[in-house]
């Protein structure tokens, strides 16, 4: 693979209503884990846990600024996530492609169109 | 143009909705005969379903094979609950990897639209862990794609 994603880990950190929230936050850009803990009823230790399984799923990274820990998302983490997800999405399009084709087929009473 | 939509909801559901320019009933048709679903439901470019048992009755077996003669194969197995044609199919199905994936129930509706036909597919799975893991083992298989539903949430 062409980064450190961890698909498994990275849908089971997605499987969280929580973690799912905190990478919104964090897609607004870096965020401090205090900034992070506000909008949730969570004590920052609980927090750090989420964040810590989102880094570890590659999702997330941090960044040393002083005392703080400040968290951004994982570039390339999400884009190769993303780039999986729309492979997905195209096999399924491709499926449903075909079965317009066949579609056409065997609906005789179109008007105007032959095979 | 974007027929398709593909999200999940709550913890352990996945919805997927398509447009068909054909009626309901020609919509159930193709996903209830088999020699129609062998023409379409094949995932990735490559792959045939070679066997395809598609029995269209309350506890009807439906068991597909597929390959993609290099070698690589796998197969599905599942039983329907519930037919009401043309309107709606409740039926289990898992994947075999070979171990047996956790059974996802799903639950397709096929509504007039128009002239033609709205599809809405509901998967349940039995939490929000094997909801993660079916969508994570569906990149190594490829072709599971076909039967894997995720959210474009990112």
């Amino acid at each position: 693979m062409h980064s450190r994603l961890n698909l498994d880990a990275a849908f089971s950190a997605l499987a969280d209503p929580t973690r799912r929230a905190i990478l919104a936050r964090l897609a607004q850009g870096e965020t401090t884990v205090l900034e992070l803990a506000k909008p949730f009823d969570m004590t920052q230790p609980a927090i750090s846990q989420h964040l810590k399984v989102l880094e570890d799923a590659g999702l997330i990274v941090r960044r040393v600024e002083g005392t703080k820990r400040p968290r951004r998302l994982a570039k390339a983490g999400i884009e190769a996530l993303g780039q999986w997800l729309a492979m997905l999405r195209t096999a399924l399009e491709k499926n449903y492609d075909r079965l317009d084709e066949v579609l056409a087929t065997i609906e005789p009473h179109k008007k105007g169109e032959t095979r | 143009m974007s027929k398709m939509t593909l999200k999940t909801e709550g913890d352990t559901h996945v919805i997927v909705t398509r447009r068909f320019v054909a009626p309901p009933e020609a919509v159930y048709r193709a996903h209830t005969d088999p020699k129609l679903i062998q023409k379409w439901l094949l995932g990735p470019e490559g792959w045939t379903m070679p066997v395809c048992i598609n029995e269209a009755r309350p506890g009807g077996k439906i068991r597909y094979e597929w390959t993609n003669g290099k070698g690589g194969a796998f197969y599905l197995t599942g039983e329907y609950l519930e037919l009401e044609p043309h309107s709606r199919i409740v039926h289990v199905e898992r994947m075999h990897l070979p171990d047996p994936t956790p059974d996802n129930h799903v639950e397709t509706r096929f509504d007039a639209d128009g002239t033609g036909t709205l599809m809405t597919m509901r998967m349940t799975l039995p939490d929000a862990q094997t909801r993660a893991a079916m969508l994570a083992t569906g990149m190594e298989r490829g072709i599971e794609a076909s039967y894997v539903r995720l959210e474009a949430m990112i």
